[in-house]
């Protein structure tokens, strides 16, 4: 972790902390964060009309992940999820970005699906776990994520 | 770390072998790098998950497939659409799912696929041989093919699945590696419910597995000896949909585990759990979120995909009144084709039943879903059937879901 005390790309004040993560799919975007207590699957646990969380199982039922910053632990369930995925991404009602702590292809798959066919970038980044708890602490959090590795910086406001 | 490509990858991302193999391979580059692999395997057939209609962005992206004139390079099945293309009048859903999803199936055909729009592609032709690599999506599928099978496949997705199958190769990480197929977790079954068959513990096993082994690669020992691939594609079905479980082994029964050592491959496990009688009968009851006794709307059966064993023993449990509500069984046409040829078509129709076959009563709208619960004999419906549909279930075996649609109301045996 790195203080920065300055301020992000957008011109938004950051707070100082910002974290280094592997890129899985490239883009910038910054939100709310919104932290899933266990995974989700895309398909079925999602509605990708709204981004409303579906799956009765899920701790977080009825969240919305429309323009958050989801981290989630893992991939979960369906190997449908890339497409609902890329259609939340497509109607406007993805996450912003997706923070993972294990690779997960299949949310990987759906945002380069998204980025191909719409050139809507929703960044998916590999975080590490010791950073978890201050990430999700945040208020809004940036993600830069490019090929060479990405960058999650920690954001006041909302 | 870098990614190796062979003269082929070069020659297939560069465009030589055509636009849309240039365009599957760029995707499947980028996904090798996410995932960290070093090289692409040759894989010998593909599954496709992309038929059902999921919105613009499904029909988007194999649209952009035809319009490259991409065809497989290997042989490929299909997964279930959102239309029974063979009884269309079931269907009951928009008109934009029924002509965008008509146009997804098509789609695929075009691409060289083969139309076998089932979720149960182990049921057919495209059964792959032990120790195959292969690219499937659909996740009862690859759990199948890599536990019950011993193929070796990935979770892919939709979209990467169809990567693998226009361009014949895939990544070379995860379960196509023999190291990472070894069980980290062991799931001991220490006692059983007395009087449950063994439908229903295999349920409640895959239940289980998958709400509480994480990521890790499950060996349960316990199971009885007699366990058929029915009841480990019910187990396979039920942990995938509870959890991202790919690849387990049942000590004793599945191919890479003809003991506890050979299945844990000499690695300590991670995760030791014990599953009680109680905890079975929590995991079975968790699938019901209806008590017993309330009124049915519906039965719904095979999910996966009923096989011919399944009917089977399905039959003779039909002998006696008709059932009051509907009864739905969804199977591939390759199934609806044997059942025909052996006179079994006419005797499920005439005692009620309804044959659903290229699709899936719980991810398309063909039931008229009135008041009352869905029941199933299926821990995956089960799971998804709530949110999918909106509808309140209950799970019981297959006695129980015959008996049930009888009495118009939950019935335990």
């Amino acid at each position: 972790m790195r203080r920065l005390g300055a301020r992000g790309q957008s011109g938004e004040a950051v707070s100082g902390a910002a974290f280094s993560a592997a890129t899985l799919s490239m883009g910038a975007a910054s939100g709310a964060p919104l932290r899933l207590d266990e995974p989700l699957s895309f398909w079925g646990g999602l509605d990708p009309a709204t981004g409303r969380i579906i799956d009765r199982w899920h701790p977080q039922l009825d969240a919305n992940v429309a323009g958050r910053v989801l981290m989630m632990p893992a991939g979960r369930g369906s190997s449908s999820g890339s497409a609902a995925l890329a259609e939340a991404i497509r109607i406007g009602v993805g996450p912003a970005a997706i923070l993972l702590l294990e690779r997960d292809p299949i949310v990987v798959v759906g945002a380069m699906a998204a980025a191909e066919l719409y050139a809507i970038a929703c960044p998916v980044v590999l975080a590490r776990c010791e950073d978890w708890t201050e990430l999700a602490a945040a208020q809004r959090l940036g993600i830069s994520a490019e090929p060479q590795g990405a960058r999650i910086v920690v954001m006041q406001g909302r | 770390m870098a990614l190796e490509l062979s003269d082929l990858d070069r020659e297939l991302a560069g465009g030589a072998r055509g636009g849309a193999a240039a365009f599957a391979m760029r995707l499947l580059m980028r996904l090798a790098e996410a995932v960290d692999a070093r090289a692409f395997i040759a894989i010998e057939q593909a599954h496709v998950d992309g038929c059902l209609y999921l919105g613009q962005a499904s029909l988007d992206f194999v649209e952009r497939m035809t319009a490259l004139g991409g065809k497989v390079r290997v042989p490929t099945s299909l997964n279930v659409g959102s239309l029974d293309l063979i009884h269309p009048e079931l269907f009951r859903g928009s008109d934009e799912v029924r002509v965008n999803g008509k146009r997804l199936m098509q789609a695929h055909i075009e691409l060289g696929c083969a139309p076998t729009f089932t979720c149960a592609p182990y049921q057919t032709a495209h059964r792959p041989r032990f120790g195959a690599q292969i690219a499937w999506g659909e996740s009862n599928a690859i759990v199948f093919a890599n536990s019950v099978i011993g193929a070796r496949t990935n979770r892919y997705g939709d979209f990467i699945d169809l990567c693998c199958a226009i361009t014949g190769r895939a990544p070379e990480y995860g379960l196509h590696l023999t190291e990472n197929r070894f069980a980290r977790a062991i799931v001991q079954i220490d006692a059983v419910p007395p009087g449950w068959d063994m439908e229903r513990l295999c349920v409640a096993v895959g239940h289980f597995v998958g709400r509480r082994c994480g990521g890790l690669i499950p060996a349960i020992v316990g199971l009885p000896a007699d366990a058929d691939e029915d009841n480990l594609k019910a187990l396979g079905a039920a942990a995938a949909s509870s959890g991202a479980v790919a690849l387990f082994h049942a000590v004793g029964l599945t191919p890479e585990a003809q003991d506890l050592k050979t299945a844990c491959g000499g690695l300590k496990p991670k995760l030791v759990l014990r599953l009680s009688a109680d905890d079975l009968r929590d995991a079975a009851r968790s699938l019901s979120n209806v008590r017993d006794g309330a009124p049915l709307a519906a039965v719904t059966l095979g999910t996966p995909h009923f096989s011919m064993s399944e009917f089977a023993r399905l039959m003779p449990l039909l002998d006696g009144p008709r059932p009051v509500v509907d009864i739905w069984i969804n199977c591939s046409r390759a199934t609806l084709e044997e059942l025909r040829a052996r006179g079994w078509e006419e005797r499920l129709s005439s005692a009620g039943l309804t044959l659903v076959v290229d699709t899936c009563v719980y991810v398309t709208t063909l039931m008229r879903v009135g008041a009352g619960a869905v029941m199933t004999n299926s821990g995956k419906c089960a799971y998804y059937a709530p949110g999918n549909l909106g509808v309140e279930v209950a799970y019981g075996s297959l006695a129980e879901c015959v008996a049930s649609a009888r009495a118009g109301k939950v019935v335990r045996l």
